[in-house]
């Protein structure tokens, strides 16, 4: 397949990510003349098919977007909602939203930083073939993911698509007994995730530095997860509502994703580098420190060190559940009764992949007239295909398979969630 | 754990071959798989994971001795593949609403799905999709289909063990309602006049809506022999319209004949 100094780097089925996608990098000699990162996974059309449900519907028909995010869609469906309706929600159900989405963060975390992204580092081709090696490591990978789904099974009925989140607050609130039950797991789940920060920094990071646009939440008092300004390094500053006046959604012929960009600049970063370097100052002091040990200090532009900053975002995760449990008292009111009527309400919430923007218009009746997702996929999509336009290059020297491979992995720094993007991967690099 | 396949002097059996396949959804029944986080290491010591893209590079050729399908088929390239799947699979089980039932996606199956891509993409030229989204078994024969959305894993694993033993798997087909008794719940319906799909849905769930205050919104589908008529009359008597019924039945099983007549049905009335 390779003429003389060119080639196609050729990925049909990306492995190791939530969904189905390809990758096509077209080389001449060190010029990478085309990328395109195509995304089949088949359109659902949920924006089009949420037209008509009653507003009450939309966080569990969206939670069906991604089976690995279901909370993120439910917290973006909701906190929208609550904003078109007017709805203030008591303090208790706001902690206990974060802590739902400490749970979601946990279990998505450990299981892409182990599971599906350690495995690259390792030069194994699953996480089944790297317990036969290193079965402790798999072992403790799976009780920290495992903890990570106790949270969201204890808050919301079920790990995947859990049925307790509602407009308003929750149907249901657990007992402050039944949160203790979860501390001593959960620090066991603090300790490893520091762990889990020392040994993926010591893994070996190709050297890959861009000048990336990272865009995250930032809140004035805490990590980011639900609140929170729209911010970014090159000085984007917005409240929810205005993000359709400052990215553009585009529709490339290659894939079922729409790409987004920032207006007038391009493609921007979205996920834990940019948190991490947008609110370091926000992370909880053993997260900061674990952070300095291992000589991680924002901004971090290599994308192959997000497995380290995953891992931080674990300890801070595990950190902010325990604080949470530790505040902790039952709101009044599971959750306050929605008005009837209508309103338009935007929300930007943060996924364990980055922002999960939602807007929805609600007419009089509590029925949706329309809707707009925007995953973190998607907007993550056309940075991918810029970061291979860089990082392709610089692999002209390698074998094909080796370059194939160590591109199939700049992919999977982003954790794509393809499911998600279509509501991906497939590798093919050609040189010629 | 780790399996002694690689004992010295005895030639090891040949492990059951796995397949995982995807078509329309959104990956979480095949994440129940990895989320058996005690049980994970237990079944892939037992079988060998041969295509399972989710979860590993390694993607090796057919035959499969186990498929399991998750998704519903929406383009003309995946009704095909199904096609070539089934061909390879000794065993085919569906996995969730989605094969089972179409899935949410089967919404469109009631809509003009040209509207609905002009609805979502700037360019609907580019995008190729059917006009419905339908479950495996309207493409192909099916041996086992799981219910719910998503899965019980625990169900999954029961079905693996018991179709690698080559016995019936115990997977009941009753109402959501029997489980719910058994959790000595209150009845919500009853006691409180909140309407809930219980009677008529597949158990499976561990009756996890009414334990949580809310009704049931029939998310692992219709039960053996549901009672959708007088299902719908309940609702009426507790105040729901023929709108509000329709859209109860129109959900993440929409496209089950029991539920799609049932919904069909407020609509006319």
């Amino acid at each position: 397949m390779t003429g003389r100094g060119g080639r196609t780097i050729k990925v049909d089925t990306l492995a190791r990510v939530e969904g189905e996608g390809a990758l096509y990098i077209k080389m001449s000699g060190e010029r990478v003349s085309d990328v395109k990162l195509r995304i089949y996974e088949p359109p659902r059309l949920f924006e089009a098919f949420l037209r008509g449900r009653h507003y009450s519907e939309a966080p569990d028909i969206t939670a069906r977007i991604c089976g690995i995010c279901p909370i993120a869609y439910q917290m973006s469906a909701i906190h929208a909602i609550e904003r078109a309706l007017a709805i203030k929600i008591s303090p208790e159900v706001r902690l206990l939203r974060r802590l739902f989405y400490c749970g979601e963060w946990i279990e998505s975390h450990a299981l892409h930083i182990y599971m599906l992204h350690a495995p690259d580092f390792l030069g194994y081709q699953d996480v089944i073939e790297l317990a036969k090696d290193h079965g402790p490591v798999v072992e403790k990978a799976l009780r920290l993911k495992k903890i990570g789904n106790s949270i969201v099974h204890l808050l919301g009925g079920r790990e995947i698509h859990p049925i307790s989140a509602a407009v308003g607050g929750f149907h249901k609130v657990p007992s402050k007994r039944q949160l203790k039950e979860l501390v001593s797991d959960l620090e066991w789940a603090l300790e490893t995730s520091l762990e889990t920060v020392r040994w993926t920094s010591t893994l070996d990071f190709p050297h890959f530095e861009q000048d990336y646009e990272f865009v995250a939440l930032r809140h004035p008092e805490e990590y980011p997860f639900n609140e929170g300004r729209l911010v970014s390094n090159r000085g984007l500053d917005i409240d929810a509502a205005e993000y359709e006046d400052r990215f553009v959604e585009f529709h490339v012929k290659h894939s079922n994703a729409l790409q987004s960009i920032v207006r007038g600049r391009g493609s921007y970063l979205v996920g834990p580098l940019a948190r991490f370097n947008l609110n370091f100052d926000k992370l909880p002091e053993v997260a900061q420190k674990v952070a300095a040990e291992v000589d991680l200090k924002p901004p971090v532009k290599n994308l192959f060190r997000s497995i380290t900053v995953r891992a931080v975002e674990l300890v801070f995760a595990c950190a902010e559940a325990l604080r949470v449990i530790g505040e902790y008292e039952p709101p009044a009111e599971p959750r306050v009764a929605p008005p009837n009527r209508r309103g338009v309400g935007q929300a930007i919430t943060e996924a364990p992949r980055g922002i999960l923007y939602h807007r929805y218009a609600i007419d009089d009746n509590g029925l949706i007239v329309s809707a707009k997702i925007v995953p973190p996929t998607s907007q993550n999509q056309k940075r991918i295909e810029d970061d291979l336009r860089e990082f392709a290059a610089q692999l002209a020297a390698w074998s094909l398979e080796e370059a194939t491979w160590k591109c199939e992995q700049a992919v999977r720094c982003y954790d794509p969630c393809i499911s998600c993007a279509t509501h991906f991967l497939k590798v093919v690099v050609e040189r010629e | 754990m780790s399996s002694d396949s690689k004992r010295k002097g005895a030639k090891p059996a040949a492990k059951p071959k796995i397949g995982v396949f995807k078509f329309a959804s959104c990956d979480g029944c095949q994440l129940s798989l990895l989320d058996a986080e005690d049980e994970l290491l237990g079944v892939v010591g037992a079988v060998e994971i041969a295509y399972f893209p989710e979860a590993s590079r390694t993607m090796l050729k057919g035959p499969y001795d186990i498929g399991l399908v998750e998704g519903s088929v929406t383009t003309h390239h995946d009704a095909e593949r199904i096609q070539e799947i089934r061909r390879k699979c000794r065993t085919l089980i569906t996995i969730g609403a989605c094969a089972t039932a179409g899935g949410i996606q089967a919404l469109r199956n009631w809509k003009d799905v040209d509207e609905f891509v002009r609805a979502v993409y700037a360019s609907p030229q580019f995008i190729s999709t059917l006009k419905l989204s339908t479950p495996i078994a309207e493409h192909v024969p099916v041996d086992f289909e799981l219910r719910g959305c998503p899965i019980n894993k625990y169900q999954l694993i029961e079905l693996l063990t018991a179709t690698l033993v080559g016995r019936k798997p115990n997977i009941p087909t009753y109402s959501v309602c029997m489980e719910c008794k058994r959790k000595g719940n209150v009845c919500i319906a009853v006691a409180r006049g909140v309407p809930c799909l219980g009677p008529v849905t597949h158990t499976g769930c561990g009756a996890l809506c009414p334990s949580y205050d809310r009704g049931c919104y029939g998310c692992y589908g219709p039960m053996e022999t549901p009672n959708t008529a007088s299902m719908t009359s309940q609702f009426r008597i507790l105040g729901q319209n023929d709108d509000q019924i329709a859209r109860a039945f129109r959900s993440f099983n929409a496209w089950s004949w029991q539920f799609r007549k049932a919904s069909e049905e407020c609509e006319r009335a």
